[in-house]
């Protein structure tokens, strides 16, 4: 990867400082174990692990939102197609990790490329509103899963097992598999970011005038990204069923839609390093204040509120105004 | 006589009452280069767009290299030879200058489903943009945003873009708008230069650089060609006189 930023360093001095910062988190992610024993708080490797899989989710929304400008307000579907295909294999005997992110992804592939060909016909409030309608569509067909629990949701017997090892079963085994997929996404998203797909994809969103003018149908590259980040966002879902031995509709109502939009709006959209800081500081700020005060979210809508005012490009735009990251403008 | 490269075919489009293309026939033969000129809302861009594949006609033909492409998209015709630059500039602000041009030689060769190799280490899409951006003079500028090009040097990076496409006929779309005297000296040397390689369709208000480099002239107003012919014809024509350059320019 060294090569790659030398490469890239005279264009986009910033490719570095984002790919750097990225490393550190996933530095001291990587400790939370260790050092949770050490505290004797084993509830801080839970929280964490929450924090990794919605960090999952925010990158996956990233690639369109972010690098495709298109603003899905459905993408906790694929949360919710993530965990329900857990609940519904295990149900059906089977209890393997890799099988049930084979499903999952299949899953959401199906349904991406479904709503996402029609929703790709629609344009700024209309595609927010169509991606909106297909993400209720899903969840009232699982509130409706009265055999699933419906709207109560269901408990899961146990959690995945890897390759026939239990693996997940404890909170750190739980806390590295999570951490390892959100390495796995990152490093896979920041190499196709950069990929001629990621160029056609950046192209269309900064004019597609001009992208059509040198000779690209935007909708196959636009269509291909949508399946892509469904597929991703479900690799959450597989997590976060896993982390609560439990799933339920609530993973993709329109509010968790919202709250990963939060996420990429807090962290800054397309640099991917911004949405997973986003997500990570979200899930954060969410367990913390919620210690504080049973009103907690007034406190969160008061620090989204600063951000919007002052630092519109997000938690990244923060730190490359103060110099940490440093970015070609 | 050969067939025509690019044959317009009574080609008519209307917003509501008003016709902004009527009953428009032109011929471009290949290796020329053909002006359309005319007043401010004689219809130039639209005609432009209906060429390029931007807007629908409503009525008539685009024929191109023998095939008929009035329904085909823009994209579709960039890929048969057909490319254009905008009366705006159109480009990729945050992608450098060098970017734009390598998404443009992308688009041509080789699949873009391609996801995990950087396209900033594949030399053959570098080299042909900076041959591209050397072609307009624009080399020094290859690692800046285009964002941050000056005006002019934004429609030198338009015109890289489009010969990147490798174009049969170019049409331009006043591309010396807004640009300075000097600047405007230079794009014309440049088309002047380029007329070997490609065909051009030009539409421009800059008279000099309409008599410079046209071989045909076309005169639109009010959506409808009034003159057809070579410049000096057409200079001389009474009824472009009247109807366009006006008293002002009768000296010339």
């Amino acid at each position: 990867m060294t090569d790659l930023t030398q490469t890239l360093a005279p264009a986009r001095p910033g490719l570095a400082g984002r790919l750097r910062l990225a490393l550190c988190i996933f530095a001291v992610l990587a400790v939370v174990p260790p050092l949770a024993h050490a505290l004797d708080e084993p509830f801080l490797i839970v929280v964490a692990t929450r924090m990794m899989v919605f960090a999952i989710a925010a990158l996956s929304l990233d690639l369109i939102l972010g690098y495709g400008a298109m603003v899905s307000f459905g993408h906790a579907a694929y949360l919710g197609l993530g965990a329900y295909a857990v609940a519904i294999l295990s149900r059906a005997g089977i209890d393997d990790l890799v099988l049930q992110l084979l499903a999952a992804m299949a899953a959401s592939a199906v349904f991406a490329t479904v709503t996402g060909a029609i929703s790709l016909r629609t344009r700024g409030v209309y595609f927010i509103m169509i991606t909106l309608a297909f993400g209720q569509m899903a969840f009232f067909f699982f509130v409706s899963f009265s055999t699933l629990g419906g709207d109560d949701g269901v408990a899961l017997a146990a959690r995945s097992t890897v390759l026939g090892m239990p693996l997940l079963q404890d909170a750190p085994g739980m806390f590295y598999a999570t951490l390892a997929l959100l390495v796995a996404v990152f490093a896979g998203l920041y190499r196709l970011t950069l990929s001629r797909f990621g160029r056609v994809l950046t192209g269309t969103r900064e004019s597609a005038l001009r992208m059509q003018a040198m000779g690209f149908r935007p909708f196959p590259y636009q269509l291909t990204a949508y399946v892509i980040a469904g597929c991703l966002c479900s690799v959450a879902g597989v997590m976060l069923a896993n982390q609560a031995i439990y799933v339920s509709p609530a993973y993709m109502s329109w509010h968790r839609s919202g709250e990963m939009m939060v996420m990429l709006v807090l962290g800054g959209v397309g640099s991917l390093t911004g949405a997973m800081a986003g997500a990570l500081v979200t899930i954060a700020l969410e367990e913390g204040l919620a210690r504080l005060s049973e009103h907690w979210r007034l406190g969160f809508g008061l620090i989204l509120v600063g951000v919007a005012l002052f630092s519109p490009g997000g938690l990244s735009g923060l730190l490359r105004r103060v110099g940490l990251v440093r970015d070609a403008k | 006589m050969t067939d025509p490269l690019l044959s317009v075919q009574n080609l008519s489009k209307s917003y509501g009452a008003l016709k902004v293309t009527q009953d428009v026939s032109l011929d471009v033969r290949e290796g020329r280069v053909h002006a359309i000129i005319g007043p401010n809302g004689a219809g130039k861009t639209t005609l432009i767009s209906q060429l390029s594949g931007q807007l629908r006609p409503d009525s008539g033909r685009v024929v191109y290299a023998g095939q008929d492409i009035t329904r085909l998209d823009m994209a579709g015709r960039v890929r048969l030879g057909l490319a254009r630059s905008f009366q705006l500039t159109t480009l990729l602000p945050s992608f450098s200058a060098l970017e734009n041009v390598a998404l443009a030689v992308q688009a041509r060769e080789g699949s873009s489903f391609r996801f995990l190799r950087p396209a900033a280490t594949e030399q053959a899409l570098n080299d042909q943009a900076m041959a591209c951006l050397a072609d307009v003079g624009l080399s020094d500028r290859a690692h800046r945003r285009a964002g941050s090009l000056s005006h002019g040097e934004k429609r030198q990076l338009e015109l890289a873009i489009a010969l990147a496409t490798r174009p049969r006929l170019l049409l331009l779309d006043e591309p010396l708008a807004g640009t300075g005297h000097e600047e405007a000296a230079q794009l014309v040397d440049l088309f002047a230069k380029l007329k070997d390689r490609v065909t051009m369709v030009l539409i421009e208000h800059d008279m000099d650089a309409v008599f410079a480099l046209a071989d045909t002239v076309s005169v639109l107003v009010y959506g409808q060609i009034v003159a057809s012919g070579s410049p000096s014809a057409v200079r001389a024509d009474p009824a472009v006189r009247t109807a366009y350059l006006g008293e002002e320019a009768a000296p010339c």
